[in-house]
C-alpha cells in the first residue's frame, strides 16, 4: 500500500478522529454504547454507510449541481441507512431492536455528511472509499473503547457474559449505575481526548481569546 | 435512451434542465434501491416478528427456555379470539375469520375511543383480539392478553400474563417498542419485569388496584402487592406502562372478560 493510502486510511485512527479531533458523531457515542454487541452492530452499520455514501457520491461528484448538493448527499446517505436497517431487521433482529432508532439516525450523524462534503466531492472513487472505511473505524475505535469501559463497569458485563459478580447476584461488585446513563459517556469522551491530547499536543486547539488583565482601577 | 441521457449529462451543472434530470434521476434510482430491499427482506423480517412474537407469548407466560425450538413450544398455547363488549370467546370458524381480517389490518374493525376513556393514547381499536391461553390437563392455566399503549416516544406492544384467578398477575413484556435504550428501554430488563410476577391487579372487591409508582415501592405498605417500582430516569415511559396495563385491565379492555373468569372461579 501506498503510504498516500495508508494515510489516508489509519489518519481517522487517532491522528484525525472524527470524535475525538473533530468531534463530531457524537449523539450516537453517547446513546448505544451501554452494550457492547449493540455498539458493534451500530459500528458495522455506520462504516458500511459511511464507507458506500463515500464511493457513490464520488462517483458521481462531476455531475452533483452546486445548488442541490446537499440534498443530493441526504437522499444517497438516507437511502443507504434505509437498506442498512432493513438488512439489521432482516439478520441481527434482536441487536437491532436494542439500536432502534439510531441506526436510522445515522443519516443525520455529521461524520457522513461531513466526509461527504469535505472529501468525496473532491477526490477519486477508491481513496474516497477509503476514507470512509478509515472515519468509519476511528468511530468504531471510540466507540468500542466507551461501551467496554460502560459495560464493563455499568454492568459487570461484556457481550452480555457476566465478568464481574454482582452483589446483587451473591459476588462481590457494586455497578456503577451512572456508566449506563448517557452522560458518562460524555465524561469518558473528554477523558479520552484529554489523553489523546496530552500525548498528541499538536491536536490541543487554540484558545479563541485571551482574558486581558482589567487595568482600568475605577472598574475594579 | 443512453444518448438521451449522456445529452442530460452533458449539460453545465448549474443549467436548471440538468439540476431537475439529477434531482429525477437519482430519486428513481434510490427509491428503486430502498423498495428492492424493502421487498426481498420483507419475509425474512416477518417470520422474525413472529417468532418474536411467539417468544414473548412464551417468556411471559414463564414457558421459553434457551435455545429451544419456539413453534414447537408454542404447541402447548391455544389461540382464541375474544370479543371485549360481551367477554365470550367467537366460535372456532368466526375466529378464523377474524383472525384474517385482524391480520389484513381492515379499517372497518377499529373503533374509536373516547377522549376522556383514552388513557393508552392509542385513540382506536378494535373490539376483537386475539388472546392465548396455556392450558394443563385441559384446564387454563395462564391467560395471556395483549396489551398496547404510547409511552415517551413509541408504541409500547406486549403481553399481560394472568393466572387462571383473573387477578395474579404472572408477568409483562413487550416485543416492540422504541422507548429511549438504558433509560425507558429498561422496560425489557428482566429484573424489573420479574417485578411484576405475584402482583395482584385486582383486590378482593375486585376494583382494579395494579399501579406503576414513582420510585420503589415501600415494602412495608399494604398496598406492596398492587404497586410497582417506576422505571429510574423514564417517568413518561413508566407513566405509560401504568396508563396501558389500567385501561387494558378496565372494562374498556378486558374487564367484562376477567369478570366472567371471577364468576367461574366462585361458582367452582
Amino acid at each position: 500500500m501506498k503510504p498516500e493510502t495508508k494515510k489516508i486510511l489509519f489518519d481517522p485512527f487517532v491522528d484525525k478522529n472524527p470524535i475525538t479531533l473533530q468531534i463530531l458523531g457524537i449523539c450516537s457515542a453517547l446513546a448505544v454504547t451501554t452494550s457492547l454487541s449493540a455498539t458493534l452492530l451500530m459500528c458495522i452499520a455506520l462504516t458500511t454507510v459511511l464507507a458506500a455514501s463515500n464511493a457513490s457520491i464520488s462517483l458521481i461528484r462531476h455531475h452533483i449541481p452546486n445548488n442541490i448538493r446537499i440534498i443530493v448527499h441526504m437522499i444517497i446517505i438516507s437511502s443507504l441507512v434505509i437498506v442498512v436497517d432493513q438488512m439489521l431487521k432482516a439478520y441481527a433482529y434482536e441487536t437491532s431492536k436494542q439500536l432502534s432508532v439510531f441506526v436510522g439516525l445515522i443519516i443525520t450523524n455529521c461524520i457522513v455528511l461531513g466526509r461527504a462534503e469535505a472529501y468525496a466531492m473532491k477526490n477519486p472513487v477508491g481513496l474516497s472509499f477509503l476514507d470512509g472505511l478509515g472515519n468509519g473505524l476511528g468511530y468504531s475505535l471510540i466507540l468500542i473503547s466507551i461501551a467496554t469501559i460502560r459495560e464493563l463497569f455499568g454492568a459487570g458485563k461484556l457481550l452480555g457474559y457476566q465478568i464481574l459478580p454482582l452483589v446483587t447476584e451473591g459476588g462481590w461488585y457494586y455497578p456503577n449505575g451512572l456508566l449506563l446513563l448517557p452522560p458518562s459517556a460524555f465524561f469518558i469522551i473528554g477523558l479520552i481526548i484529554w489523553l489523546i491530547r496530552s500525548r498528541r499536543k499538536e491536536q490541543v486547539e487554540q484558545a479563541d481569546f485571551v482574558i486581558k488583565k482589567n487595568i482600568h482601577r475605577e472598574s475594579m | 435512451m443512453l444518448n438521451f441521457i449522456r445529452r442530460y449529462l452533458a449539460l453545465s451543472n448549474d443549467s436548471p434542465k440538468k439540476i431537475v434530470f439529477i434531482a429525477f434521476a437519482l430519486s428513481l434510482v434510490c427509491s428503486l434501491l430502498v423498495s428492492t430491499a424493502a421487498v426481498i427482506l420483507k419475509p425474512k423480517q416477518e417470520e422474525n416478528k413472529r417468532l418474536e412474537k411467539r417468544k414473548n407469548i412464551l417468556t411471559v407466560a414463564g414457558l421459553m427456555k434457551d435455545n429451544a425450538d419456539i413453534d414447537r413450544l408454542f404447541r402447548q398455547v391455544e389461540t382464541k379470539v375474544l370479543d371485549l363488549t360481551s367477554g365470550n370467546y367467537l366460535s372456532d370458524d368466526q375466529a378464523t375469520l377474524m383472525q384474517k381480517r385482524l391480520a389484513e389490518k381492515d379499517p372497518g374493525l377499529l373503533i374509536k375511543i373516547p377522549a376522556d376513556q383514552d388513557i393508552a393514547q392509542i385513540k382506536r381499536r378494535t373490539n376483537y383480539v386475539p388472546i392465548y391461553l396455556i392450558k394443563r390437563d385441559d384446564e387454563i392455566d395462564t391467560l395471556i392478553l395483549p396489551v398496547h399503549g404510547y409511552g415517551l416516544w413509541s408504541t409500547l406492544y406486549g403481553f399481560i400474563a394472568l393466572q387462571n384467578d383473573g387477578k395474579t398477575i404472572k408477568g409483562l413484556s413487550f416485543y416492540q417498542h422504541a422507548e429511549t435504550p438504558g433509560l425507558g428501554g429498561e422496560v425489557d430488563n428482566p429484573k424489573w419485569r420479574h417485578q411484576w410476577q405475584g402482583k395482584l391487579a385486582f383486590d378482593e372487591q375486585g376494583q382494579q388496584r395494579i399501579e406503576v409508582v414513582r420510585g420503589k415501592v415501600k415494602a412495608n405498605s399494604p398496598d406492596a402487592i398492587y404497586q410497582i417500582d417506576g422505571l429510574s430516569g423514564a417517568t413518561l415511559t413508566s407513566r405509560g406502562v401504568n396508563n396501558l396495563v389500567k385501561y387494558w385491565l378496565s372494562d374498556q379492555g378486558y374487564g367484562t372478560y376477567l369478570k366472567k373468569i371471577w364468576a367461574r372461579q366462585t361458582n367452582q
